[in-house]
This record gives structure tokens, sequence and C-alpha cells, in this order.
């Protein structure tokens, strides 16, 4: 590590106060729509419903206030492998459970 | 120098590397990611095999309780965010402000959830009850994941406010500064998770309608 | 590699210390230096395996002929679990990643110390202390467990021994294993000295990269798991149980999730100790680094999409079963990937074989025979018939003693003289690797042959049509105690009383063997910059002009 990138890494991106305040006015009209639609019968979709709504909003949580955006790519190829592994996981699994 | 002295500050404080301590912090996180994975697929399968049980089983959860959580949550994400802003520009005031709301709400979201707990037991729904072991078995196993999620979601709450406190001391002592507050922000990512994890559980437990 | 690594006199890390007074007990158990904390893993496995090994002797001991022998059946139902429990848990799976992770990859990368210095002096306790709540679970009133080392529910919870305790252990341990994880991914990806590029990197560290993630991202499914059996076991929660409408096989499902990766946890870092120590003696640079590297990574990610090939016949459906039998078959290419390599490097090298090659060259015939059994076993149709018999316990024993075993030996011998300084009996320890390999087929092969008749494994008590194939098993077991006694004694005796060595006695040139022997507190005079790719043995000369 030389001493130039050493630098670098000590000036941090700050995140605007206004921009927080953004996100979160969206995370809680987020959380007042999920809401309503759990009212709502939508049959086979609400599940699909909620759950797309709930990986909107950890979508905003990730990148805006755990500053995953600001961070280097190593951080992202990290968070999408972890993901995506989980993600195998859980298909992998129900092949056993769906086709019993 | 002596060799010796070099070596304890090479084991102390002069070899900084926030990236590092961040890197560590993450990869901290996909272990929790994947300690709840594990169960959010338990929760998969079993609502997969039992999908009306689970349906009549969530609708004795109360909605109201699980949306103010989820509201306390995601405003206490923001304060400890807008902590760490405000002590990046050297506003070491606003930062104690919004560290010390954030504890407030966690320790609000805990009250909560002592009030939903006891009102649960207190109808006889707890592990082992007579009540409980009278249920179908998909009622049985949403209640078993029900108390088991929220509760080690809570536990991590517990632990959040212990580390969030430990944190407020070390910057009211001035140990964590404007310049080197990565303590901080590896703590506001902990708060974060918590929150996150929170963000699924809700939808998954409190509006099955 | 010439610039700063002086094979000039500095204080060894033995004389110097990171706590305040560098002599004494605690100057060791409060250290942070990497190095100290790899040595005490060295001794504290060193015991358990040991236990271990001696639980073995009386299993085969017990099984020598039919019937009662030396113990009851409730007792040996205990001795197999601990057996698998220990050896497992405390001896293979921390083995090489805590015991020769730690002391050498920040030296194979140049670094002074790992990234969190005080978090692995954490985990190595938080180890110690998952150690002693096994030892704990022996001796409590419930007595010790009988489940075997799988948990499998539902008798893990109806049985009335110390489970909970046991599985909070393995709990514990699992917290161990992945602090120790991120410790070395972070090292890896902050501390390399400058001009170590990633694809300069010796592929131990490779080996050890790959293995760190797995520890991350598998062990905490385990840990939820046996969380959930406890809180079962405790408060009658319905999770697993079936009386409670649970489903067992998810608990397969989620055990498995964790401790299939985990056999390449085990393996992946042997994998890698072989990557050293053949360039190492054929004098040749390794033939496809970059393929060897990339295998270590394939591997770490197929080993997560094979776990349900435990459960063939647990009742799961047959579309599982197809694509899990499948999915099994691709983690056979890289591995074979490496083997290829390996045979490749030696190719017209000038091989010397010293002990570490003779142990590494015991190693790829028996992780071979292993390997090639897994196969038989990974197809479904073969695998209905062999599964759950001594066909299964002779396979896990060639890959996993045979393998990792063999090798944590290998390095042991490889790296002896780097960590103390000294050179044990190399002739001693040639008759030791014979004796070994000699004894491991004697004492596990018949198991093949059983199985292959029918055996079922964990049984008590067997007919008589197997009395020989168990007799020539249990012999063999006695030759093995041997032959570990002659192997461990040499290097005990020598850690005493061995002749000192030089800094670099087989002529390595990846940049553990540029420092002194043993290494100074910080590893380094001062950090060295890297030129070389890592097994470019031209530099050989270069390195006697050094000192």
């Amino acid at each position: 590590m030389d001493n130039q990138e050493h630098k670098n890494e000590h000036e941090h991106h700050i995140t605007p106060y206004s921009t927080y305040v953004y996100v979160w006015l969206g995370l809680i009209a987020l959380t007042s729509i999920t809401v309503t639609i759990a009212g709502i019968s939508l049959g086979d979709y609400t599940l699909a419903v909620a759950l797309l709504i709930a990986a909107v909003k950890s979508y905003l949580v990730i990148n805006i206030f755990m500053h995953i955006k600001y961070e280097e790519l190593i951080f992202k190829v990290f968070l999408i492998l972890s993901g995506l592994t989980l993600l195998v996981i859980f298909a992998l699994t129900f092949f056993d459970f769906t086709y019993r | 120098m002596s060799h010796n002295e070099q070596a304890v500050e090479s084991h102390g404080h002069v070899h900084r590397d926030d990236v590092g301590a961040k890197m560590g912090m993450w990869l901290f996180l996909f272990t929790e990611l994947l300690l709840f994975g594990g169960m959010f697929l338990i929760y998969a399968v079993y609502r997969f095999q039992y999908p009306e049980q689970f349906h009549f089983a969530g609708m004795e959860l109360n909605t109201t309780i699980g949306t103010i959580n989820t509201i306390i949550l995601l405003t206490s994400s923001l304060t400890v965010a807008l902590s760490i802003t405000a002590l990046q520009k050297g506003n070491k005031f606003l930062s104690i402000i919004m560290l010390t709301i954030t504890i407030g709400f966690a320790l609000f979201f805990m009250v909560n959830k002592y009030f939903e707990w006891s009102a649960k037991v207190s109808h006889g729904i707890y592990p082992g009850s007579e009540e409980m072991l009278n249920k179908q078995n998909g009622e049985i196993l949403f209640f078993g994941l029900y108390y088991v999620m929220t509760g080690l979601h809570g536990l991590h709450v517990l632990i959040g406010i212990v580390l969030l406190t430990f944190i407020l001391v070390m910057i009211i002592k001035d140990k964590i500064i404007s310049t080197d507050l990565v303590k901080l922000e590896n703590s506001g990512l902990y708060w974060h998770l918590v929150d996150l994890i929170w963000i699924f559980l809700f939808p998954l437990f409190y509006l099955i309608q | 590699m010439a610039n700063g690594t002086i094979a000039a006199n500095l204080k060894t890390f033995y004389e110097e210390g990171t706590t305040k007074s560098n002599k004494g007990i605690w100057s060791w158990l409060l250290s942070t230096d990497h190095k100290r904390i790899g040595l005490m893993y060295l001794g504290a496995i060193a015991i358990f395996f040991s236990v271990a090994a001696i639980l073995g002797v009386l299993m085969r001991l017990e099984l020598i002929a039919p019937g009662e022998t030396i113990m009851e059946a409730q007792t040996y139902n205990s001795i197999f679990t601990l057996h698998g429990v220990i050896m497992i848990f405390l001896f293979i799976i921390p083995g090489l990643p805590a015991v020769f992770g730690n002391f050498f990859l920040p030296l194979q990368i140049g670094a002074m110390d790992v990234a969190f210095p005080r978090l692995n002096l954490l985990s190595f306790w938080i180890y110690i202390v998952g150690a002693i709540l096994v030892l704990v679970s022996l001796i409590l009133p419930g007595g010790p467990i009988d489940t075997g080392w799988t948990f499998y529910i539902p008798y893990s919870v109806r049985s009335g021994t110390n489970i909970s305790l046991a599985i909070f252990a393995a709990f514990v341990l699992g917290f161990s294993s992945i602090l120790t994880g991120l410790n070395f991914v972070t090292t890896i990806h902050r501390m390399r000295a400058p001009g170590m590029g990633w694809f300069k990197m010796p592929l131990f560290v490779w080996a050890t990269y790959a293995t760190a993630w797995i520890q991350i991202i598998a062990t905490p499914v385990i840990g939820i798991t046996i969380l959930l059996v406890i809180l079962e076991r405790m408060f009658g929660v319905g999770i697993f149980d079936p009386a409670l409408g649970g489903d067992p096989i998810l608990f397969q499902h989620l055990f498995w999730i964790y401790s299939h990766p985990a056999v390449y946890i085990m393996i992946l870092p042997a994998m890698g100790v072989v990557s050293e120590i053949i360039p190492t003696f054929a004098r040749r640079t390794i033939f496809g680094y970059r393929a060897i590297a990339m295998s270590s990574l394939a591997i770490a990610f197929v080993g997560y999409l094979v776990w349900a090939h435990h459960m063939f016949t647990s009742g799961m459906s047959d579309t599982a079963r197809i694509i899990f039998s499948l999915l099994t078959f691709i983690v056979a290419l890289p591995s074979g990937v490496k083997v290829f390599n390996w045979v490749a490097t030696m190719y017209k090298g000038s091989i010397d074989p010293k002990p570490p090659f003779l142990w590494v060259m015991s190693f790829i015939v028996l992780f071979s025979i292993g390997g090639l059994t897994g196969l038989v076993l990974g197809a479904l149709a073969t695998d209905i018939h062999l599964h759950d018999t001594y066909f299964v316990v002779a396979h896990f024993h060639y890959v996993m003693f045979g393998g990792t075993g063999t090798i944590f030996f290998a390095a042991l011998y490889y790296w002896f003289p780097k960590m103390f300084g000294r050179m044990y009996n190399i002739k001693v320890a040639n008759w030791g690797v014979g004796l070994f390999f000699v004894a491991f087929n004697l004492l596990y092969f018949p198991k093949f042959i059983m199985g292959y008749l029918g055996m079922p494994r964990r049984y008590y008590d067997y007919l008589q049509e197997f009395s020989s194939w168990h007799l020539i098993s249990t012999v063999g077991s006695w030759v093995m105690l041997i032959a570990l006694i002659l192997v461990i004694g040499n290097i005990v005796y020598s850690i005493f009383k061995g002749e000192k060595c030089s800094s670099n006695p087989w002529g390595g040139v990846t940049l553990e063997w540029h420092t002194q022997s043993p290494p100074p507190l910080l590893n380094f005079q001062e950090i060295p910059t890297v030129k070389h790719e890592p097994y470019d043995f031209s530099q050989l000369e270069e390195m006697k002009n050094e000192s």
C-alpha cells in the first residue's frame, strides 16, 4: 500500500443530512404502502408485493444508510456474492420441498 | 526507538486502516445475514408447507405494534446516520444528541416488544403451553418461529443498545473524533443491519392478513 | 526479493513478545503475535487429536471380535460420537487454518501480523472455551452425548444426554472459526507486501483465502441450526421436532448446508500446503499456477451446491436427488485440476525426497482413493446400496485423515525448521511416513470391503462373517498408534533437542524463507518488496547472497 492510496482512504465521503432525511421519508412511505396493501387481498401476489417492497427498502438502507454506494468496488462484490449464496441455498432447498 | 517499542506500537494504534476495519465489519455482517438467512429458509419451507395455517396464525399478531416498531427502527436508523454525518462535520454536540435519540428509540422498541410478548403469553400462546399444543402443526411452527426470530432480533437490539452506549461514552470522552470515527461508523453499520432484518421480519409475520 | 530481507540476528519472537514482560506464561496466553497464537493452537490441537485418536483405538479394540469386548453399547455410542465431535470440531476444522494459517499467512504475504491481532487472540480463547465446554459435557450427570456428531433430529431432541451443552460448544467453536475467517480475508485484502499482486500470492494463501470465505458464509447456518435445537430442547419450541409438525429432513438440509462446505474448510488449506511443498522439493515452478488458484475458489463455490448428497436416502424429492448427484460430480473437476497440476509440476523436476515430500506423496495416493470412492458415493444408484455402511466410513477417513490429517503432518514437517529454528531426525521421520502409510491402509482399507459387503456404520456388534476384516483393521489401529508416536515423538523431541538449522534448509523461495528462523517479532527486518513470481527458483542464488 503506497502513501498516496492511504491518504485517499482517510478522506471520507460525507453524506449530507438532507439525503438521509429524504431516504428516511421514502422508507416511511414504503412502510405505509406495504401496510395498506396488506389490507387489500391480492391473492397469490400479496407475498410477492410485500417482499418486493421489503427489497426496495433494504436497497435504500444498504446503499445510502450503510454507505455501500460510496465504498470500494470490492465491498459491492462481497455483498452480491453473499446475497447470491443465500439465494442459491434457498433455490436448491426448494428443489426438495417443491417436488416432494 | 528500540525494536520492542515499535512492536508495541504496531500492535496498538499506529498502523490504522479504516478500510480494513470496515471490511472486517462487513464480513461480520454477512455472517449475521446468513444466520438470519437460515431462519428465513426454515420460515419459507414451513410457510410453503402450511400456507393456510400460517395465514390463520398470523392474524393473531398485532399489526399496529408491528408498524409502530417498524417506524421506530427506521427512524433510529436515520438518527444514527445523522450522528455520523454530524461528527464528520465536527459537530460533536449534534452527534451526541442523535446517538442518544437512537438509543432512546432502541429502548422504546424493546418496551413495545415486551408488551407485545406479554400479551401473547397472557393469552396462553407461548412454546410448550397447553393452548399452543392444542393448535394445528402449522400454527405451532408459526409461533415457534415468531418467538425465535423476533426474540433473536430483540437480542440484537439489546446488544446494539450496549454497543451504542459505549460509543456514546467514547464520543463524549473524545476517544472518537471527527478524524477517527470508524468505530462509530461500524456500530452504525451494525445498527442498520438490525433495521434491515426487521424490514423483512415485519411483512412476513405481521402483515399476513 | 532483494530488499531488506536480511537473515541478520534480530531477537526471535520467542525472545520478544507483545506483552510487557517477555517471559512467563502470560506473555503467551495474552500475546497478540500471530506466531505465538499459532503455536498455542498447535499445542491445544495436539492434545485434542491425541485424545480423539485414543478414543478411536478403543473403538477398534471393542470391535476386534463380535459381541461385548471391553465396553457396553451405550459407552460405545458415546465414544464414537466423541471421536467424531473432537476430531471434526476441535482438530480437523481449525487444524490447518488456525495453526499454519495463523503462523504462515502473514509471513507469506510479507505482513507484520494479521489485520486484527487482538481479535485473533480472542478467537483463540473462544476456541479454548468451546473445547472446555465439550470436555465438561462429558462429565456432567446426563452423560456424554450419544447422537453421533451429526446431531440428527429427532433423537437429539429426545436423548437424555448432555446434548444442549455439547452443541452449544459447537456453536462457540463456530464463532471462533468465523472470527478467524474474517481476520484472514481482511488480512489478505489489506496487508500484502508491496509488489505482491493477487497472482503473486503463494498458493497456500489462495487456499486459505477460499477457506476463510467458507468459514464466514457457511458457519452461521449451522450456528443458527444448533441454536434452534437447544431452544427446542429447553423450551419445547416447535421447529424441527415432527411431534410438533416440524420436518427432520429440513434439519438435515440446514446441517449439511454448513457441514458439507466444512469438508472444504478441512481440505482446501491442505491442498494449499501441497502446492507449497511440491515446487520446493521438485525445484520447479508450479505447473498451472492460475488454474490451481482458481480451482480453490471454484471448490469453495461449488462446495455450497452439493450438500444434499449426504441425504440421498432421507426421503427427499427425486428431483433434488438427481440435481445434487449431478452437482456432486462437478466438484470432482476442480479437485482433478489440482491433482494433475501437482503431478505435472513434478514431471522433469529434480526431486529431493525429504520427509515433507514423502508425506505429500502418501497424501496424493490416499486422497485419490478417498476422492474416487467419493464418486461411487455421489452416484445416486450406488449410494443407495452403500449409504451408512463402512464404505462411507472408509471414504471419509481416506479424505479427512488421509487427506487433511496427512497434510497436517506434512505442513508440520515442512515448516518445523522455520517455526522452531531446529531440525528433526530425518531418518526417523522417513520411517514415520512409511509406517503411517502402511498402518493407514491396514486400518481403513478393510472398511471399504466390509462396507461393500454390507457392514453398517456405528454398529456395536456384527455378524461372524465380518470378523476377520475387523481383526485386520484393529491390528492396523495398533500399527497406526506406533506410527503416530514415532511421528509426533520426533517432533516433540526435536523442539527441545533438535539440531539448530539454517534459515532455509529446504531451499524454499516464498517469503517465509526470506527471514530468519525462528522469525523476529515483526517477521521481517523491513517489509519486503516482491519482484518475483511466487515459485521462481532462479532467486535462490540471490537469496544466498542476502545472507
